[in-house]
């Protein structure tokens, strides 16, 4: 018997030998699972005194004052459902009616390509330059519609006055706007992945194309407008800036979309920078709740749209 | 296609409920249609808007100064705001120096090493509810893990708030690019006797490149143009930064600043600064789509 083949040396030796960048790589993996298990984990601990002080009590108190230890947050979580909830009743429509826009074939290729570069560069603009730009735009409209509606609605409780410009329903507006290419880019996936047979068909059934569009297109497509929808809305209420510079910050409960509001957002960017002890405490169980809502509506969103993916996975 | 109704009404020419009804459909087909453009064309109202205002009002004051200058006490003229814009640059170098390697190299090994393991799908399932997280909440983090633990507001805060931000985005269009790089090209690498290590070196991370950097713009054009998470980690401050360790002016913070105080030149300052940051912003977004994009 000769020795041992020199070659398979080597590649024993490689064997052995273990795979540092696997190892490297596969922290790396475990550092970004860790990191929102670490954020939660640095709120909860944050919160904690103020959890142990005011337990469940703080969701539902109407008080915030910091210099006599008062801290309630009902009226931030109201605002940040009310005005995220108004933003998705202006946005669903517009953004539905682009979505089917870009899905059809009504005006020539360039005008579609130039709705969607439009919607995308909305997705790119700072929240505070839609803050700035509301201020001097969207304040004055309000402000001269509030006017009008407290004249001449002054029976309708969400525009009882007085009318402010820092308000509820500016905040919502600017919101509409800016969450109009979430809503429109996952709604437009889902309708162009309604296979082309169920057009056909029901063209074929003599159908008008609105009549496809509407009750066959679109109804299968539902579970994922449903999610946009839904990923729409965690984004309005975790939208910071934009809100917190025109809603006007007011922690009083008020029926009127003209009053100001406040929300769980603004309220952490009002107040950090200059927060000391207990209410650094409150502002930490704030943001917790915060966290939780939106973590709660995104994973409902992501698994409606899972589910929809699966659905559709095997139709062409 | 648009209009079957009205073709077919020769056939009903007797029945005139049938006709009426189809002229109705027709009709209804029409207004819906006009309905849907009129809609989709109103949003090019406010970006429009926002554009000719953000042009109106902050070219005037746009000069060399503004990039060079300090900015200008409450009520004073003149200044600029050269700290804020190295603020946010440097920031963002902070945050992309943190998020690039974490999100690359967990994009590798979810897509490389165990692209069907417990860790990969946890990895996936993270990183999309961290893109939903809301930015202020980044900056809340960064607050309880660097300003609360050494005391003071600083670049490095802020830096942390914005890594944690650009985490997910670096990840998830990493992992997208690896999957992009055709399998032919690892078994042709493993076939020529080359490792795993230098497979992925050599083969696979030049051919994701040119996608993995269009990622890390998105990720920086994102990042520049956000306010909560610096508001209070970096804080703000008048003037130029001897350090990472202390209170750092940003471009976004100082538009959030001066666009609520009551002097006419702070407000159009803040326009200018607007102007400065949507042209950065919008550039990183070009480059990410245009520069790196490879045809194959």
């Amino acid at each position: 018997m000769s020795a041992p083949d020199p070659d398979s040396q080597p590649i024993a030796d490689f064997k052995s030998r273990p795979d540092l960048f696997r190892l490297l790589c596969q922290a790396a993996a475990a550092l970004a699972v860790l990191t929102l298990g670490w954020i939660l984990y640095e709120i909860i601990y944050g919160a904690w005194p103020s959890i142990n002080k005011f337990g469940w009590n703080f969701l539902a108190t109407a008080a915030w004052v910091p210099n006599r230890e008062k801290f309630g947050v009902l009226p931030f979580i109201i605002g940040t459902v009310a005005s995220s909830g108004i933003a998705i009743l202006l946005a669903f429509p517009l953004g539905i009616s682009i979505a089917i826009f870009l899905n059809e074939n009504f005006l020539a290729r360039p005008v579609r390509q130039t709705v969607r570069f439009v919607v995308e560069m909305l997705a790119s603009i700072p929240s505070v330059v839609y803050g700035l730009w509301g201020i001097f735009v969207v304040i004055p409209l309000v402000k001269g519609f509030g006017d009008w509606a407290t004249v001449h609605l002054s029976g309708v409780p969400i525009f009882s006055g007085p009318a402010y410009g820092n308000s509820l329903l500016t905040a919502s507006i600017v919101l509409a706007i800016m969450i109009l290419p979430t809503i429109t880019a996952i709604s437009r996936n889902s309708l162009s992945a309604v296979p082309h047979t169920l057009r056909e068909g029901a063209y074929a059934l003599g159908a008008t194309r609105w009549e496809a569009i509407l009750g066959v297109i679109v109804p299968s497509a539902a579970p994922g407008l449903v999610a946009a929808t839904i990923l729409a809305l965690g984004r309005a209420m975790g939208e910071t800036m934009a809100v917190a510079m025109l809603i006007g910050n007011s922690s009083r409960l008020s029926w009127s979309i003209l009053s100001p509001s406040g929300t769980l957002a603004g309220l952490l960017a009002n107040q950090f920078g200059e927060a000391t002890g207990m209410q650094v405490n409150s502002l930490m169980y704030a943001a917790l709740i915060l966290v939780l809502i939106t973590l709660l509506v995104n994973l409902a969103g992501e698994a409606i749209l899972r589910y929809t993916q699966k659905k559709t996975a095997g139709i062409h | 296609m648009d209009t079957i109704g009205t073709h077919s009404l020769d056939f009903f020419k007797t029945d005139k409920h049938e006709a009426s009804r189809a002229l109705s459909r027709s009709l209804k087909n029409r207004f819906l249609t006009l309905l849907c453009i009129a809609l989709s064309l109103a949003t090019l109202v406010p970006l429009v808007s926002i554009v000719i205002l953000v042009l109106k009002n902050g070219l005037p004051l746009l000069s060399r100064h503004i990039f060079t200058e300090l900015p200008p006490a409450a009520g004073m003229a003149g200044g600029g705001f050269g700290n804020a814009i190295i603020g946010t640059l440097v920031m963002v170098g902070i945050g992309l120096a943190i998020a690039a390697p974490v999100g690359i190299l967990s994009a590798i090994y979810i897509n490389e090493y165990a692209p069907i393991s417990r860790l990969a799908k946890t990895v996936r399932l993270v990183a999309k509810l961290l893109t939903g997280i809301p930015s202020i909440i980044c900056g809340v983090f960064a607050f309880a893990i660097v300003v609360m633990r050494t005391g003071y507001f600083s670049a490095y805060a802020g830096g942390v708030a914005l890594a944690v931000l650009m985490l997910p985005t670096i990840l998830l269009t990493a992992e997208q690019a690896l999957t992009g790089v055709q399998s032919a090209y690892r078994e042709a690498s493993y076939g020529l006797g080359a490792t795993r290590f230098q497979t992925i070196i050599r083969v696979v991370l030049p051919d994701a490149l040119p996608a993995i950097m269009t990622g890390i713009m998105l990720a920086v054009a994102r990042a520049a143009g956000e306010t909560a998470p610096l508001i209070f980690t970096a804080l703000f401050s008048q003037y130029w930064a001897n350090s990472l360790s202390e209170p750092t002016a940003s471009l976004s913070v100082l538009i959030y600043n001066f666009s609520t105080v009551p002097f006419p030149h702070q407000i159009q300052m803040a326009w200018t600064a607007s102007l400065v940051l949507v042209a950065f912003v919008t550039a990183a977004n070009i480059i990410a789509q245009t520069a790196f994009s490879r045809k194959h």
